[in-house]
């Protein structure tokens, strides 16, 4: 999985438009000097960013999955992503659109906007945890869509809705090294964090007195974990926009394959997840002439395999 | 005189928000080596007692003692070691393999971010041959029958090596196949040693197993002692508010109503 992830990559630097539609070949990469510059300067931080955001998007997901033991949830549904759109377009309008300002109103709304849905969660009078949290999650998740609406219609239609429609549909063309550097930090060291604490999962998708009779402190261990997997799609989602669906098809493929125990599943998540964003990235820059958002492609791609999902294998879900 | 191995003195709970008491001023002690079983009506506190006994909760009076040594001394990964729990109904959201759910009882043993090594495999293989569920290895614990599910909760709690092992309601929802295959297992672990506390619904279990007894009643124990002088009908009569009669066949005591 590694070597194909390490293959597809390196094809991926070579597949675009330039000097013609599809492949460079390998003599006319070593031969002419802008398609170098092209290649070292655009395409390889961008597609570095999409194997980040493909981790980043897959291990956060199986964690969600892990620690709230349900595998329907993903980044998105619990006001973390729509947190960091808000973010992100509150920045643009009222802040300004320096990149450190818009990712740092990012990842401070992505917490938000989980912190909202948390304590909405520990309110609310219906039903179990699991399905308070995916109810409170959808509702934070909805109360920052419309804000987001809001910020929209304000916004100035030639400077500021072009770069607000952006964090809306997710995409990666105007990825340069400096942003690469500004989220690969935080980045890493939440994947290293989940990487690490990956058997750890099992234990804590047990329920909680069963966890701490096996020695392990849950709520702790829970927030360290939901923490690392927030911070890295808060830092991703600061610089590609949103981005759909990865978050929860590459954690069920894995366990698919790969068995159920994140000692496994995790990595193979991880792995997949970054093929899976370099080739929809791929596609993105590629298939037309223009640009299309990566983030219709996830959606689109993610959807129909999630259809297809529902109608041959009943996915276990309780409570 | 010799320590209990678990000794509740004076406890008192009640959950929050509102504070309800669910037990008041109970006092219990467990000797090493026997197997005591923990009956009463729904509500009565039974399940809460294990989840004291097992640390999770905290009494609001009073002090549970393991071995001599109050329960909040122990480190967490400490009382891993001495106490396991078989909850009564457990939610495995994921379709580990028997092996896979059964090695999360080596938690107690492994650093934060170690993982099995070959000697905690060794130990799993063990245990799920102890159980009876090999033949069932590369399983998912998802397509189990509910028997050997419960077995397969026993066969982690057991992987913990546990001194005291705690069980909610093992046998409910059990034919009564798998309910003659546990309390066989269960015989089989006190033999070797393991001290036993279980609730539940069902007095003949109780009768089957069981080496001491304890009638719980509104929060408080109403009888404990041994067995036989426990198990009468006017003694499980008081607990349940009903009419029970107790007899006897080949030896072994049986509850009826009517």
């Amino acid at each position: 999985m590694a070597g194909l992830l390490v293959l597809v990559f390196a094809l991926s630097l070579l597949v675009g438009r330039y000097p013609g539609p599809m492949l460079l070949s390998p003599e006319r990469f070593a031969n002419d000097e802008l398609a170098q510059r092209l290649v070292w300067n655009l395409r390889l931080p961008r597609l570095l960013t999409a194997v980040m955001l493909g981790m980043s998007l897959s291990a956060a997901g199986m964690v969600l999955q892990m620690i709230l033991g349900n595998p329907l949830v993903e980044p998105g549904f619990l006001g973390v992503s729509q947190g960091a759109a808000f973010g992100a377009a509150f920045s643009i309008i009222f802040l300004g659109s320096a990149a450190w300002l818009v990712q740092g109103a990012a990842v401070l709304f992505a917490f938000l906007g989980l912190a909202l849905s948390y304590s909405l969660a520990h309110r609310a009078r219906l039903g179990g945890w699991v399905l308070r949290l995916v109810l409170a999650g959808i509702a934070v998740s909805a109360l920052f869509s419309a804000g987001v609406g809001v910020l929209k219609y304000i916004a100035d239609p030639l400077r500021q809705l072009p770069e607000i429609t952006f964090w809306l549909l997710g995409g990666l063309w105007s990825i340069t090294w400096a942003q690469v550097r500004s989220v690969a930090p935080v980045v890493l060291i939440s994947l290293y964090v989940m990487y690490r604490m990956r058997w750890r999962l099992n234990l804590l998708s047990l329920d909680d007195a069963t966890a701490f009779s096996l020695g392990v402190a849950p709520g702790r261990e829970r927030a360290l974990a939901l923490t690392a997997a927030v911070a890295a799609t808060a830092a991703m989602v600061s610089v590609s926009g949103m981005v759909g669906w990865i978050g929860l098809i590459m954690p069920h493929i894995a366990r698919r394959w790969f068995g159920a125990d994140a000692r496994h599943a995790l990595p193979a998540a991880m792995l997949m997840g970054g093929l899976f964003a370099v080739v929809c990235d791929d596609m993105a820059r590629t298939l037309l002439a223009g640009e299309i958002p990566i983030g219709i492609l996830t959606s689109l791609i993610g959807a129909l395999f999630f259809i297809g999902m529902l109608m041959t294998r009943n996915i276990r879900a309780e409570r | 005189m010799s320590v209990s191995l678990l000794a509740f003195d004076q406890i008192s709970f009640g959950y929050p928000p509102n504070g309800k008491t669910v037990l008041r001023a109970l006092s219990l002690e467990i000797e090493p080596g026997t197997v005591t079983a923990i009956l009463g009506p729904n509500g009565a506190g039974k399940t809460t007692l294990l989840h004291l006994a097992l640390g999770w909760l905290a009494p609001q009076s009073g002090q549970v003692r393991l071995n001599g040594r109050p329960l909040s001394h122990y480190s967490r990964r400490e009382l891993g070691h001495w106490i396991a729990l078989v909850p009564q109904s457990e939610r495995i959201p994921f379709e580990y393999s028997i092996m896979e759910y059964v090695l999360l009882g080596r938690a107690p043993y492994l650093a934060p971010l170690d993982m099995p090594g070959a000697e905690d495999c060794r130990i799993g293989a063990q245990v799920i041959e102890q159980v009876g569920l090999s033949h069932l290895n590369g399983r998912a614990i998802t397509t189990l029958s509910g028997g050997e599910r419960q077995l397969a909760l026993i066969a982690r709690a057991l992987a913990q090596q546990p001194r005291l092992l705690l069980l909610d309601e093992p046998t409910s929802h059990l034919d009564l196949a798998n309910k003659v295959r546990l309390l066989k297992l269960m015989q089989e672990l006190a033999a070797r040693g393991v001290t036993l506390l279980l609730t539940t619904h069902e007095p003949d279990v109780a009768a089957a197993i069981a080496t001491h007894l304890v009638l719980m009643r509104d929060g408080q124990v109403y009888q404990t002692g041994p067995l036989p002088q426990v198990f009468t009908a006017e003694h499980l009569s008081a607990t349940y508010n009903v009419t029970v009669k107790v007899t006897q066949v080949d030896g072994q005591r049986i509850a009826l109503w009517t």
